[in-house]
């Protein structure tokens, strides 16, 4: 019998089908696509409302209305999180830029809380400290640290996941905030 | 005696779920339904477990969170809504019918169709193919007579 088209068909498709098998394999190995970054589905949205306590021992706090009428830094942070400590450095440089910082302390001791910001230096302009987690869950956090660029109208304009590797201030942070500002 | 034991713990053992005691709500109504829905929405940090089956402190934080909203007076649907509004339709463990899960929801019923007309096309082929045999040439009714003259012999 001889070989028509349709008799190609059968592994047509299963090439088609390894090959996008194959395309996401890339993707998540070679490729370097973070499989653990979910979008988030805060995008594009008005800041959530919230009016958190300062930290037992400071006096500041954060609320919603802490964020109207420039561009800022969210950053979701504990001192019981490793990552967070290894990316303090560079919210230290980035609280150069000019930019404020907000923190969301999330379930902390106060005691640790404020250890790690007298050994470590302070970045943030204001702290507020989720105590049960509740705010975070209001901004979507799912993992930490998390840093949210919000724009001066109060809305949420990018998510970060993860500490800010130092290489990222500048590929994505700044240009980040560049946009932002507009 | 001790089989007998054995056998009733064994029974009485549900499967084990993440909810801590310090969790259930006292209405057994209430409880259920937050069972239900926790089993419904992803845990965000192990990803493939609900925060009814993850240990993870955001799912336990979830859960709590499922059960207020409940006291508070939401049906299901607007304690599910109230997550989703946070954490997007990744959340939901049974993907909901978007324009981009369209083909994840169609998709089965696709290959099926495809997979029908795929027979059909073969059996109608194959029954032209039976009509349409060509009769036999001169040539070959003459080797078809010289088989059968010598009793299907070669």
């Amino acid at each position: 019998m001889a070989l028509r088209p349709i008799h190609l068909l059968p592994a047509a498709v299963f090439l088609a089908i390894a090959a996008s098998f194959g395309v996401y394999l890339w993707q998540v190995g070679a490729g370097g696509k973070d499989i653990t970054q979910l979008p988030s589905a805060m995008i594009d949205k008005p800041a959530p409302q919230f009016d958190l306590p300062p930290i037992q021992g400071r006096t500041d706090g954060f609320k919603t209305d802490d964020l109207k009428g420039r561009v800022a830094l969210v950053n979701v942070w504990a001192s019981w999180c490793p990552p967070c400590r290894v990316e303090h450095p560079v919210l230290m440089t980035l609280a150069k830029d000019g930019v404020p910082i907000y923190g969301i302390n999330i379930k902390d001791k106060p005691e640790d809380a404020l250890r790690f910001l007298d050994t470590l230096g302070n970045p943030f302009a204001r702290i507020g400290a989720d105590t049960n987690g509740r705010t975070s869950i209001d901004w979507g956090v799912y993992g930490y640290p998390e840093t949210f660029i919000v724009d001066a109208s109060g809305r949420i304009r990018y998510r970060h996941v993860g500490p800010i590797g130092p290489g990222q201030l500048d590929s994505i942070i700044r240009p980040m905030i560049r946009k932002v500002r507009g | 005696m001790r089989a007998l034991i054995l056998a009733l713990l064994v029974l009485v053992s549900a499967p084990a779920a993440a909810v801590q005691p310090d969790e259930i709500l006292k209405d057994p109504a209430l409880e259920a339904r937050a069972r239900e829905i926790s089993k419904e929405l992803r845990c965000l940090v192990c990803q493939n477990q609900s925060i009814d089956d993850s240990d993870a402190p955001l799912a336990r934080d979830l859960r709590i969170l499922v059960r207020d909203r409940l006291k508070a007076g939401d049906s299901d649907d607007q304690a599910m809504a109230f997550i989703v509004e946070r954490y997007g339709d990744f959340v939901l463990l049974r993907p909901p019918f978007r324009s981009y899960t369209a083909i994840l929801w169609a998709g089965p019923a696709l290959f099926l169709l495809a997979g029908i007309a795929g027979v059909a096309i073969w059996h109608r082929r194959r029954r032209t193919a039976v009509r349409e045999t060509a009769p036999l040439s001169a040539e070959e009714k003459a080797r078809v007579d010289a088989l059968l003259d010598r009793g299907g012999r070669p």
